[in-house]
C-alpha cells in the first residue's frame, strides 16, 4: 500500500514523514522518528503511557493515526523541557520521587503539563480525575499527585513574579 | 565496620534526586522496546487458541513464502533438556518447564501458549505471516478450577507428574504437583484447649503483576554464535542463564544488556521472548526485536495463583491462641511451581503459636504458568489468616489490634515453619499503629475500619559490585541488579557515605553481564540488602586502598593513615604532619602510587532481616452500587533503616495500591472454553489515581544488624496486609464478611442482600 506523506510540527519543529495508513501516531513517533520517550503500554487507550498534546488537547497517541498528524502541532515528552531547563512538573517529579520504574512517567509528565496549561490551581480531586487515564503500577499515585500540586504552586508563584 | 548509628550518617537517610531521574522525566531512558539495530527484523508469536490440546501438526510453508518473512521457528528448533532447577530469579525455575512454556512441546496447556514465531521486515508482515501458519489441534478437556483440578477424575495436564511430598510415591499421575507441610506442636490438642474456634474458607482469584511495560527484547546472534541480548528483565544474568540453556548456547557467547525496566513485581524474573528471538535471529542472520502487546501479556505471562485458603484458629477467652491450622490450595498454571510454600509460611509467621499446622497444595490447571508476584504467595495465605484473626477478635469481643499484641511474634518466638526470631520489629509496628492518629478519628455511616498485618522473609544471595575512583576523583559504582524502583540512588548513597564524598560525585551504573560479576536478580526485596552490602564492601576496600596511597605519598605506614569525611589524614601526631589528601589529590597521582584505584567484590549475602507490617484501612461502602471507596490508608512497616526514605515510602505506597486492586477489582475472567475474556486494562481494572487516597506511611526502624547500614528489604511486605485490611474494614462498615476476592460491587451487593433481605424486597 502506498505510504502517506505527512507534514506536521513536533515539539515546535516542522517535521515530514511517510507512514503506512494503519500506523498510529505512536508507531510513527517511536519507529519512524526515533522519539521513543512516548511509551506503549496497551495500544488501546487505557494506560496513558503514550500521552501527547495535539493542538492543545491531551490525546493517546496510540489512538490517533500518524496520517492524522497532518497540519497539527504535537508536543511529546521530549518537548516538555526547554533546552536544559526542566519544566516544573519534571522538576517536582524528581524532588518528590514520583517515579519508580519510570515507564509511566513520560505519559504523566505530558498529562500533568496539559492539566496545568488549562488549570493553574487544580484541587487534589481534580488532579486525580485528570490523571485517571494514566496508569502507574509502582507508586500508588501519592507522590505523583503531590508532585503535580507542588508544580502548580511553583508555576503560580512564578507567574505572580 | 558498620554504620548503624543513624546520627552519624550524612548521606544515608537523606532524600537526594535519583541519578537516573532526569533521563526518566525527559523521555531519554531506554526501556525494553526502545532499542533498534541496523537491519533489525520484527518477531511475532503464534499462540494457541485452546486451553488444552494436542498439537497434531504445524505447517509453516505458506508463512515462509510471504515476501518480507525471513525466519520461522517452532519447537523443532529447540533442544530437549533435562529437568533442572536453577535459582536465578526470585524463585527456582525448572528449565525444562520454562523451555516448554516459551514454546509448547506436544501439547498446548493454556490459551496463549506459544506454538511458533516468525521474523519479518515489519510488524505488519510478521502479523500477516502468523495467519499463514497452519496448526492442527486435537482439543482436550481442560480444567481451570483449583479444587476441580485436584479431583481424582480431573483431566490431567502432565502424565509424568506424580504428587511430590507424600509417602508412598503415588502410582497415578496427578494435577497436584506437590504437597508441602509445616507443623509445630500438636494442633488437635491445641484445638481441644480452645474456648473459641473460628473455621473459615476464603478464596482469591489469579491477578496479574500488570507492570505497565510489556515484555520486550532485541537479540542479535552472529554467525559465530556471539550474541547480544538487550531486554527488560529483573536480571540480566537470569536472562543470560535461562536463554543459554533453553537454546543450547554457551554462556560466554551471550552478552545480556539490561534495559531500563518498566515494572516487574516478580513477573520479569523468567524469560518468555528472549529464546524465541534468539532462534529467529540465528535462523535469519539478522537482529530480531520482539515486543508483546498487552493482550499477550495477560494471556501468556504471569499471573499469580488463584487459591482456596482454609483457616482454623482456636483461642482461649483471654485471646491467647492455642492452635492454628491452614490448608492452602494454589493454582500453578500449566507447570508446577506456585508460591504455596511461602503462603503456608508467611500467613502464620506473624504469630506466636504453640501449636500450628499448615498444608499447601501446588495444583496444575490450564492457565498460564504463574510467575512471582511481589511477596509471592504471602498475600494469599495472609488474606485468609488476617481475615480469620479479625473474625476471631469479634467472636472474642477483643479489639483486633489487642489480639495481635497478645499473639504477635517477638524476638525469641519459634515460628511455625522453624526459625526462632531475632531482631524483628513486628511488635514495634503494633505500637506505632496504636499510637497513630488514624485510629483516633471517628467514622460515619457505612464507613468501617480494618487492620491487618503481614510478613515477608526478604532475601539475600549473590551480588557483585565494583567501585572505581576516576582520574578526577569522582566515583563510578557498577552493580549487577536492574534498577526497578530507584536502587541506583541507594547504592550511590551508601558508597558516598563510606567514602565520605558528596552523593553527586558518585555515579551508579547497572552493568551488563560482561561488565560486572554474577548477580542474582532484582527480586525478593534483596537489592538494597545484598547489593547494598556488596557496594558498601567495595567502597570500604577502596577506602583501604586510598589510605595506602596516602601512606605511600607521605612515606608512612598505612596504619598511620585515617580516613575521615572524604580525606586521608595522618592518624595522630606520631604519624607526622601532612596536609590531608582528598580523592581528587590521590586519584591525580595514582599512576605514581600503584595504578588505578578500584575494588570489586562478590558476596553471597546472608542475614536479610525479616519484614513485618501492619496496615490500617478506612472504607466507605455505597449500599446502592456496592462500590467500596478507600477513605484513608496508613501503612506501618519495619524497614530496618531507610536508605532513601522517599523510595521506601514509594515501595510501601505502591504495594498498598496493588493490594487494593487485588482486594477490590482485579481478576481473570475465563469463558467456559478456558479463554480469557478480559485481557486488557479496560476490563482488568487496576487502581487509577481517582480510586486512591493519599497513602500515609510510617517507617519504623529496627535496624538489621546483619547489614552495614541496618537495611531490610522493603518492597514486598507492603502488598501482604491490604486485602485483609480492606475486607476487615468492609465487615466493620456493613456488618457482613466478604471471604471471596475481589470484593467487587456485585459481590458486595450480594453480601448485603444476605443481611438486608428487606432491602432487596423493597427494590
Ligand atoms: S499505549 Fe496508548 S493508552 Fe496505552
Ligand atoms: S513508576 Fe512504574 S508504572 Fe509508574
Amino acid at each position: 500500500m502506498a505510504k502517506t506523506h505527512v507534514s506536521t510540527i513536533i515539539n515546535g519543529e516542522p517535521v515530514e514523514f511517510l507512514c503506512e495508513p494503519q500506523q498510529t501516531l505512536l508507531d510513527v513517533l517511536r519507529d519512524e522518528l526515533g522519539l521513543t520517550g512516548s511509551k506503549e503500554g496497551c495500544s488501546s487507550g487505557d494506560c496513558g503511557a503514550c500521552t501527547v498534546i495535539c493542538d492543545g488537547n491531551m490525546v493517546c497517541s496510540c489512538l490517533m493515526l500518524g496520517a492524522e498528524a497532518e497540519g497539527r502541532s504535537i508536543t511529546t515528552v521530549e518537548g516538555v523541557a526547554q533546552g536544559d531547563h526542566l519544566h516544573p512538573v519534571q522538576q517536582k517529579f524528581l524532588e518528590h520521587a514520583a517515579l519508580q520504574c519510570g515507564f509511566c512517567t513520560p505519559g504523566f509528565i505530558v498529562a500533568a503539563k496539559a492539566l496545568l496549561d488549562e488549570n493553574k490551581n487544580p484541587t487534589e480531586e481534580e488532579t486525580r480525575y485528570w490523571l485517571a487515564g494514566n496508569l502507574c503500577r509502582c507508586t500508588g499515585y501519592d507522590k505523583i499527585v503531590r508532585a503535580v500540586l507542588d508544580a502548580a504552586a511553583v508555576m503560580r508563584a512564578e507567574a505572580a513574579e | 565496620m558498620s554504620y548503624l548509628d543513624k546520627d552519624a550518617l550524612k548521606v544515608v537517610g537523606t532524600r537526594p534526586i535519583r541519578p537516573d531521574g532526569v533521563d526518566k522525566v525527559t523521555g531519554r531512558a531506554n526501556f525494553g522496546a526502545d532499542m533498534t539495530m541496523p537491519g533489525m527484523l520484527w518477531g511475532k508469536i503464534k499462540r494457541s487458541p485452546h486451553a488444552h490440546a494436542r498439537i497434531v501438526s504445524i505447517n509453516t510453508d505458506k508463512a515462509l513464502t510471504l515476501p518480507g518473512v525471513k525466519a520461522v521457528t517452532t519447537r523443532a528448533d529447540f533442544p530437549d533438556i533435562p529437568p533442572e532447577k536453577r535459582v536465578l530469579g526470585a524463585a527456582p525455575a525448572n528449565l525444562w518447564d520454562l523451555s516448554r512454556n516459551c514454546m509448547a512441546k506436544g501439547k498446548v496447556l493454556y490459551e496463549g501458549h506459544a506454538v511458533a514465531a516468525v521474523a519479518a521486515v515489519s510488524p505488519a508482515i510478521a502479523e500477516q505471516a502468523l495467519d499463514l501458519i497452519e496448526v492442527e489441534y486435537e482439543v482436550l478437556p481442560h480444567i481451570m478450577d483449583v479444587e476441580a483440578a485436584m479431583a481424582p477424575d480431573a483431566p490431567i495436564l502432565h502424565d509424568d507428574i506424580f504428587t511430590a511430598g507424600i509417602e508412598p510415591r503415588p502410582t497415578k499421575p496427578s494435577n497436584i504437583a506437590k504437597v508441602v507441610r509445616f507443623a509445630k506442636g500438636d494442633v488437635e490438642a491445641g484445638f481441644r484447649e480452645a474456648d473459641v474456634i473460628i473455621e473459615r474458607r476464603y478464596t482469591t482469584k489469579p491477578v496479574h503483576q500488570a507492570y505497565i511495560e510489556p515484555h520486550a527484547c532485541l537479540v542479535s546472534v552472529a554467525p559465530d554464535g556471539q550474541t547480544t541480548i538487550w531486554s527488560s528483565s529483573q536480571g540480566q544474568f537470569m536472562v543470560r542463564g535461562y536463554t543459554s540453556r533453553i537454546v543450547g548456547a554457551d554462556i560466554a557467547n551471550i552478552r545480556a544488556i539490561p534495559a531500563e525496566i518498566g515494572g516487574g513485581f516478580g513477573g520479569k524474573t523468567i524469560v518468555y521472548l528472549e529464546p524465541l528471538a534468539y532462534m529467529l535471529s540465528k535462523k535469519s542472520g539478522r537482529p530480531v526485536k520482539m515486543v508483546m502487546n498487552r493482550e499477550e501479556v495477560f494471556r501468556a505471562t504471569g499471573p499469580t495463583s488463584g487459591a482456596v485458603v482454609e483457616v482454623k484458629i482456636g483461642a482461649k477467652k483471654d485471646g491467647r491462641i492455642t492452635a492454628a491450622q491452614t490448608v492452602l490450595k494454589y493454582q500453578s498454571g500449566a507447570f508446577p511451581g506456585s508460591p504455596v510454600q511461602q503462603g503456608c509460611i508467611c500467613g502464620l509467621a506473624v504469630y506466636d503459636l504453640p501449636n500450628a499446622l499448615t498444608i499447601g497444595y501446588d495444583v496444575l490447571c490450564n492457565r498460564p504458568k504463574v510467575a512471582a508476584y511481589r511477596a509471592p504467595g504471602a498475600p494469599i495465605g495472609s488474606f485468609g489468616v488476617e481475615s480469620a484473626m479479625d473474625e476471631l477478635a469479634h467472636e472474642l469481643g477483643i479489639d483486633p489490634l489487642k489480639l495481635r499484641e497478645i499473639n504477635g511474634a517477638k524476638n525469641g518466638t519459634k515460628a511455625a515453619h522453624g526459625p526462632t526470631w531475632v531482631n524483628i520489629g513486628y511488635q514495634q509496628t503494633l505500637e506505632a499503629t496504636k499510637a497513630h492518629a488514624h485510629l483516633k478519628t471517628s467514622l460515619g455511616p457505612n464507613q468501617g475500619r480494618g487492620i491487618a498485618s503481614g510478613y515477608w522473609h526478604n532475601a539475600g544471595g549473590e551480588s557483585s559490585a565494583a567501585c572505581h575512583v576516576n582520574e578526577d576523583g569522582t566515583v563510578t559504582v557498577t552493580e549487577g541488579h536492574p534498577d526497578i524502583g530507584g536502587s541506583r540512588a541507594s547504592m550511590a548513597m551508601m558508597v558516598a557515605e563510606v567514602l565520605g564524598v558528596p552523593f553527586e560525585t558518585v555515579r551508579p551504573v547497572v552493568g551488563d553481564t560482561t561488565a560486572i560479576g554474577f548477580s542474582a536478580s532484582t527480586g525478593g526485596s534483596r537489592v538494597t540488602f545484598a547489593g547494598g552490602m556488596a557496594v558498601t564492601q567495595a567502597a570500604q576496600k577502596v577506602v583501604e586502598e586510598l589510605k595506602k596511597r596516602a601512606a605511600i605519598t607521605w612515606d608512612i605506614s598505612p596504619d598511620a593513615v585515617e580516613w575521615k569525611d572524604g580525606k586521608a589524614y595522618p592518624a595522630g601526631a606520631n604519624a607526622g604532619s601532612f596536609e590531608p589528601l582528598d580523592l581528587t589529590a590521590i586519584a591525580g597521582k595514582s599512576a605514581r602510587t600503584g595504578g588505578p584505584i578500584s575494588a570489586e567484590v562478590q558476596i553471597n549475602a546472608q542475614g536479610q532481616g525479616p519484614g513485618f507490617a501492619t496496615h490500617i484501612c478506612d472504607v466507605e461502602v455505597d449500599k446502592e452500587t456496592g462500590q467500596v471507596k478507600i477513605l484513608r490508608y496508613t501503612a506501618i512497616q519495619d524497614v530496618g533503616r531507610a536508605i532513601h526514605p522517599s523510595y521506601v515510602e514509594g515501595q510501601m505506597q505502591g504495594g498498598v495500591a496493588q493490594g487494593v486492586g487485588w482486594a477490590l477489582n482485579e481478576e481473570y475472567i475465563y469463558d467456559k472454553d478456558g479463554k480469557l475474556e478480559n485481557p486488557g486494562f479496560l476490563d482488568y481494572r487496576v487502581p487509577v489515581a481517582s480510586d486512591m487516597p493519599m497513602i500515609e506511611t510510617v517507617m519504623v526502624e529496627v535496624p538489621n544488624p546483619r547489614h552495614p547500614f541496618g537495611a531490610r528489604g522493603v518492597g514486598e511486605v507492603p502488598i501482604v496486609p491490604p486485602m485483609a485490611a480492606v475486607a476487615n474494614a468492609i465487615a466493620d462498615a456493613i456488618g457482613v464478611r466478604l471471604r471471596d476476592l475481589p470484593m467487587s460491587p456485585p459481590r458486595v451487593l450480594a453480601a448485603l442482600d444476605q443481611v438486608e433481605p428487606m432491602r432487596q424486597a423493597a427494590e
